[in-house]
């Protein structure tokens, strides 16, 4: 699975939260508890927005500051998490300044984008899409 | 509705006593859906028989419905309450991410009582209600500042909604409206002002919750189905692109954009302020509200010099569309794109309904020049095409500094009968008239509709059609056409789902899509639920004081040449009467 989910153009985002929605049904959800995506506005939606989703980190600090190894580190960047590992210590959201971790009030564990793309099919604009990524040398085997 | 669905909680809260508590209501969402339907059993409960608009006793009802935050499109939330500006039954819908969020905080239905002696905000997170002191608030000149504030005070970014009102609802003005998420509104009837009654400056929810289907898989196919056909539709394809400014040339190539006062309903200045105008030359940004993948929110760019500094500028961001443009610009004689683009962005700033109160000027220009009022009235001169002189118009309905300026700002029924000039006062059931004249059906079909709005029914599409087919309906059929519109819109706006994606959600997709939601409704049971509702909102305006055959026809609807022709007042009648025989046979 080397494909990564990519924030293509966040001018083009009219902020219907579609992709939200689409993440939660991936998991067959409905509403937005389980969504990976996060869509808000600028500060006011005459500024625009801002589509926060992972961005599949090489050296993602998530997984840095995890006590348990219950985030692994995906070769292609990003991460796996492991939910038995978690002990739900929050430190991940701490990490990721940018917010792309989520957190599940329901099992108090982090929320993660796992770069499946269902959220990209969902984007009437193109502002999300899952691209092809090239394998770093170093992570090969 | 399924048993883990949170749609029948509704919240109550207080004001006066700064209480809240929730009760369920399955009686009330099992049997009317949501929406509409909910609301107006709400408002017969709570609403005191003859109580003032303004006074504490006035509820404000706002509700959501089964397919809110499941599916697309369904992005409406419905405001029900007692419209200080027609004393009756104020209704009015609006997205943003109202009802996204007040669906995922968990309720079907918001109902706000009583006053506060104090400014405040209402905060709901996570089942709690915070009564915020908005003191500071209160006064403030500009609605956009409001928003940032609590914004920048409240958490749940992208995730609330922040319903406001501006000074124009402060002041009372009975066509004052609430404004979220910066561009989208209950605009029409005066929600504003009893928001303004309550010492009500906002109420912000916000909400994260999942929420139950039946059935996973089948739910996944069906969301699927009306994304796709929300997507690539053609019928939707003219919302997003133009939006609904598209209108704006057609509708004047017909001859039905009512213009100056409806003294004409062609427009000399129309290229200045058309939908492609606009899209060509300011179109900033498009939004949609949550959960709606269409878009149809337009947004102009405007930047201007100011005059004091060289190489100093601003940028608006300023939202149009048919309405606002038709009120603000040919109802006025404005042609001048950026002056009607000026005058939108203050009647926003105040918090104003656009229609409202354009057509409140119109009718005080066409009073100055047939002379029954003067400067001492109007203060200022009011001259078609003027935009100055009607920004300092809308600034003077606020700020009320004179009688006059008090009668206006109760609207343009009032106005005409305190001063005059009642055949030109284009009001309809006293809410000031949309921008169609497309013939009999569009203003027959806001006489009789139950809130007075265009979208009750939408005579003018009945009326457009029959052009089409060059054959005007006899009275009864145009009011059976308009009814069954109407009745069939009770069950949309109970969803709730946007009117703009009726082409969308028919009988078979809406009964799918409720399956999901839990409701096992048969294709029968769609119009009789319709109508049920339909009937309970007449029941509230019969006992309100409604009565058909005190419907005033202005008489300028009769004089000013329709697509459809000369406009016959006995035709009208006609079709009231029959509508009237309609209403009170035995239910279907």
């Amino acid at each position: 699975m080397n494909m990564r989910l990519a924030v293509e153009d966040t001018e083009r985002c009219i902020g219907c939260q579609s992709c939200m929605f689409a993440c939660a049904r991936r998991v067959d959800e409905a509403g937005l508890a389980k969504t990976c995506i996060g869509v808000r506005s600028v500060g006011g939606m005459e500024r625009g927005f801002i589509v926060v989703v992972c961005r599949a980190c090489e050296e993602p600090p998530c997984a840095k500051v995890c006590p348990t190894g219950a985030l692994e580190t995906r070769a292609l960047g990003g991460v796996n998490f492991n939910k038995v590992k978690c002990t739900g210590c929050g430190h991940c959201v701490s990490a990721c300044f940018i917010g792309a971790i989520f957190w599940d009030d329901e099992t108090n564990k982090p929320m993660i984008c796992v770069h499946c793309g269902y959220c990209a099919s969902f984007c009437p604009h193109g502002v999300l899409k899952l691209e092809k990524k090239e394998v770093p040398a170093h992570a090969q085997s | 509705m399924l048993r883990a669905d949170p749609l029948s909680n509704v919240l109550y809260i207080d004001l006066s006593k700064k209480h809240y508590r929730t009760e369920k209501r399955e009686d009330i969402f099992e049997k009317y859906i949501g929406g509409t339907g909910a609301a107006i059993q709400i408002l017969h409960e709570e609403c005191p028989q003859g109580c003032d608009a303004l006074s504490q006793e006035n509820p404000i009802i706002l509700a959501v419905g089964p397919l809110t935050a499941l599916f697309p499109l369904a992005s409406k939330t419905v405001a029900m309450f007692k419209s200080p500006l027609t004393g009756n039954l104020g209704e009015s819908h609006c997205g943003g991410r109202s009802a996204v969020a007040i669906r995922l905080a968990g309720y079907g239905a918001i109902v706000i009582k009583g006053a506060s002696y104090l400014p405040v905000y209402l905060a709901v997170h996570s089942g709690r209600v915070y009564f915020r002191d908005a003191s500071s608030l209160w006064g403030m000149r500009s609605n956009f500042t409001v928003g940032r504030i609590i914004r920048e005070n409240e958490p749940g970014a992208g995730l609330r909604t922040i319903m406001r009102i501006g000074r124009a609802g402060e002041r009372l003005v009975s066509y004052a409206c609430v404004t979220t998420e910066t561009y989208r509104h209950f605009g029409r009837l005066g929600l504003g002002a009893v928001f303004g009654s309550k010492k009500l400056k906002a109420v912000m929810v916000s909400g994260k919750s999942s929420l139950p289907v039946r059935d996973k898989s089948q739910y996944r196919e069906v969301y699927d189905e009306i994304y796709r056909a929300a997507v690539k539709s053609e019928v939707m394809k003219k919302y997003h692109d133009l939006g609904t400014a598209e209108n704006i040339l057609p509708l004047n190539e017909l001859g039905a954009l009512p213009t100056k006062n409806l003294r004409t309903a062609k427009f000399d200045g129309v290229s200045g302020i058309s939908g492609e105008k606009f899209a060509e030359q300011y179109l900033g940004r498009r939004l949609a509200c949550s959960h709606c993948p269409v878009g149809c929110i337009h947004i102009a760019a405007l930047r201007e010099p100011y005059e004091d500094e060289v190489y100093f500028y601003k940028t608006s961001m300023i939202s149009y569309d048919y309405e606002p443009i038709y009120a603000l610009g040919p109802m006025l004689g404005n042609s001048d794109t950026e002056g009607m683009l000026r005058l939108m962005d203050m009647v926003e700033a105040y918090g104003l309904d656009a229609m409202s109160t354009g057509v409140a000027l119109a009718w005080a220009t066409e009073a100055m020049e047939k002379g029954i009022i003067s400067e001492k009235e109007a203060i200022i001169r009011l001259n078609w095409g003027d935009y100055r002189a009607y920004k300092e118009g809308v600034r003077m309905i606020v700020e009320q500094p004179n009688e006059f300026y008090r009668a206006l700002a109760h609207g343009v029924e009032y106005a005409s009968s305190v001063y005059g000039g009642e055949d030109y006062a284009l009001a309809f059931g006293k809410n000031e008239m949309p921008g169609y004249h497309t013939g009999a059906g569009a203003h027959i079909g806001i006489l009789i509709g139950a809130r007075h709005s265009h979208l009750d029914n939408a005579g003018y599409s009945i009326d457009q059609k029959a052009l089409a087919r060059n054959k005007n309906p006899l009275p009864e059929e145009l009011v059976e056409a308009l009814l069954a519109e109407e009745r069939w819109r009770q069950i949309l706006s109970s969803l709730a789902v946007c009117f703009f994606a009726r082409g969308i959600y028919l009988p078979e997709t809406v009964l799918k899509a409720l399956r999901q939601a839990g409701f096992d409704l048969s294709i029968e049971d769609l119009p009789r639920i319709g109508e049920e509702i339909h009937r309970e909102k007449y029941r509230f305006k019969i006992r309100e004081g409604f009565s058909l055959e005190s419907l005033r026809i202005p008489g300028r609807i009769l004089e000013t040449l329709s697509p459809a022709g000369r406009l016959d007042e006995r035709y009208i009648r006609e079709a009231i009467g029959h509508f009237r025989r309609l209403m009170t046979e035995p239910e279907s």
